[in-house]
């Protein structure tokens, strides 16, 4: 990837950890940590892979995404209004009564969400039929399928990985995002998923392990999975739950924090930083 | 319109479901059906032999059949999902509210062999709660046809619709009610016999009954009409107040529980309109289901013409 390329997919990152950030202190709650966990994917999908158009929606040969881990819609609603889907200024409605952006993504409000996804597990199967039909389309289009590893727990995941590697459904790439952390604890701590890449690989997929913070190795990993033929892809990423916001690392309410005077302190220092890091390089 | 027929036999229920299907997919090849393992029950393997590319094997993945189903609607697939009635309910009811219902997406349930119509898979696969529960879900239509006219029918009337969509059906056929050719209306219950002194409200397999118990009882010199409600929702309301206004009794007749079910759904019109007309339901109450032969287990839960005679008779007195 040259120079140029990598430093818009990592600008990109930075706007739209910035964006979800400011969204998400400005509510006073939310889903931080696996928000932040995927916006590295996001900005990758959205600046380098996904073919869509912004203006129409609903094209109909454009690529899909099924947020499955659907908590994390925070980061996609900052992503959608970066590249055009609609006012960022709608962000400051999240949650609000009447809102196009609810907490969990909602493919009957929100221009750009393909799929309603918050239920844990449902959405490998709505990218599952989705796949299926581009297969039976005889389409080269893509669902991206971005599922939590705590969301592993849900055994439709497993149902819906079986259908997906028995057909060599790879016009679904399936991204497992490895924070390490759900709710209640590790996933070590509350159902530990040994080697969630070996699983994949035993399930019958073509297996790719990727740094998830890293632009490039993210890339890389899609261009990988859409070069698969004759199999299922999995790309299993590996990220730190609330990624890219240190104070948070090791805190054990990081999937859904308080918000207080610390915590905004956090937040502000690392938007600081990263707005610093896109205006150094020529703005957005 | 609809017609009565003479009595007859009915043609089994899965395979006026497989023909009907074969027969629609010929001009839609958007129609798609889905299996989750139990092709050789319902017969949707037939379809596989004759349209490979509109059939789709999920595996014994209940769950997940529902939201392929979802996935290939939002590509303007019109799937129709085959299991056994309380899988195609109870087992995936999250799935079918959320990624059917709430996500505004096309699916066609045809959950097979409710209630009594079990037989030998016993209680474990008996369903007396179906129609409580997909009544339950916003904007759904749930249907319980009552012979392979009236199913062949809606099976037809859904590929044209948007929404969930609910078919309860036996397998086997049930004895024959309406003459071929015979059309309905979703949300329209149908009176199939007049009658003064009772209102008699069924619908699905037990309609024959239904209609058999009010001949009897003609003799008898009670008046009794009959409702095929075979809409459970949305629910004739208007019907119910028009033919109950009058009457000294309603009866409904049900192969389903009576909490959430046919009862249920009439007994809140009665309440809602104040009309202070005795109600009798007819069905399971508040029991599991269990194994044996069809006429054993319409015997065990009071699914019997006799039965509706004597509750008739005896409200009556």
């Amino acid at each position: 990837m040259d120079k140029a390329e990598l430093l818009k997919l990592k600008k990109g990152s930075a706007a739209i950890r910035i964006q979800t950030l400011k969204m998400l202190k400005w509510r006073r709650y939310g889903h931080l940590g696996g928000a932040m966990s995927i916006v590295e994917l996001m900005s990758v999908l959205y600046n380098k892979h996904l073919n869509y158009d912004p203006k129409n929606p609903q094209w109909e040969d454009r690529d899909y995404v099924v947020l499955s881990k659907g908590h994390a819609g925070p980061a996609w609603y900052s992503t959608l209004a970066l590249h055009g889907f609609f006012d960022p200024e709608m962000l400051y409605t999240l949650n609000e009564g009447g809102t196009k952006l609810p907490s969990h993504p909602d493919r009957t409000k929100t221009p750009g969400v393909d799929a309603t996804t918050g239920s844990l597990g449902q959405g490998t199967s709505v990218a599952a039929g989705i796949g299926y039909a581009f297969r039976l389309n005889k389409s080269s289009q893509k669902v991206y399928l971005i599922v939590g590893d705590g969301e592993l727990n849900e055994g439709q995941c497993w149902e819906a990985f079986q259908f997906i590697a028995h057909n060599k459904l790879n016009e679904v790439i399936v991204i497992i995002d490895n924070n390490k952390k759900q709710l209640d604890g590790t996933l070590e701590e509350i159902i530990n998923p040994f080697d969630i890449a070996a699983k994949m690989e035993a399930f019958g997929f073509h297996t790719i392990r990727a740094n998830g913070q890293d632009e490039e190795a993210l890339s890389d990993a899609i261009d990988e999975a859409k070069a698969v033929k004759d199999s299922a892809v999995c790309i299993v990423m590996d990220t730190i739950k609330a990624q890219g916001v240190p104070y948070y690392y090791d805190r054990s309410d990081s999937h859904s924090p308080k918000f207080g005077p610390e915590s905004d302190a956090a937040i502000d220092s690392v938007i600081a930083e990263l707005q610093a890091f896109i205006d150094e390089n020529g703005g957005m | 319109m609809w017609k009565l027929a003479p009595a007859g036999t009915g043609k089994e229920l899965r395979a006026v479901f497989v023909e009907t299907l074969q027969e629609i997919m010929k001009d839609n090849k958007k129609v798609v059906a889905l299996e989750a393992d139990l092709g050789g029950a319902s017969g949707f393997t037939k379809i596989q032999k004759t349209n490979p590319d509109q059939f789709v094997q999920v595996g014994i993945a209940e769950a997940n059949m529902v939201g392929i189903a979802a996935g290939m609607s939002m590509r303007g697939y019109i799937p129709y999902i085959h299991t056994f009635a309380p899988f195609a309910t109870r087992r995936v009811l999250d799935q079918v509210f959320l990624e059917g219902a709430y996500a505004k997406n096309t699916i066609n349930i045809y959950g097979s062999d409710p209630g009594v119509c079990v037989a030998a898979n016993g209680g474990t696969h008996n369903s007396f709660e179906d129609i409580a529960l997909m009544r339950s879900i916003p904007e759904t239509l749930v249907v319980a046809p009552a012979d392979e006219v009236q199913l062949a029918w809606t099976i037809r009337e859904c590929a044209k619709l948007t929404g969930v969509h609910y078919i309860r059906a036996n397998r086997k056929g049930n004895p024959t009610m309406y003459a071929e050719g015979s059309t309905f209306e979703f949300g329209k219950g149908n009176v199939i016999r007049e009658g003064s002194d009772v209102l008699l409200v069924s619908m699905g397999e037990m309609l024959s009954k239904a209609y058999n118990a009010a001949e009897k009882l003609a003799a008898c010199g009670i008046s009794v009409e009959v409702v095929d409600m075979f809409t459970l929702k949305p629910f004739d309301a208007e019907l119910i107040r028009s033919e109950a206004a009058g009457k000294k009794l309603v009866v409904t007749f049900e192969n389903h529980n009576v909490i959430g079910g046919l009862g249920s759904c009439v007994a809140e019109v009665l309440a809602d309109e104040g009309a202070g007309i005795p109600l009798k339901r007819i069905g399971a109450n508040d029991v599991f289901g269990q194994v044996g032969t069809y006429d054993y287990l319409c015997q065990a839960f009071g699914l019997t013409e006799e039965h509706i005679i004597d509750t008739i008779k005896d409200a009556l007195k």
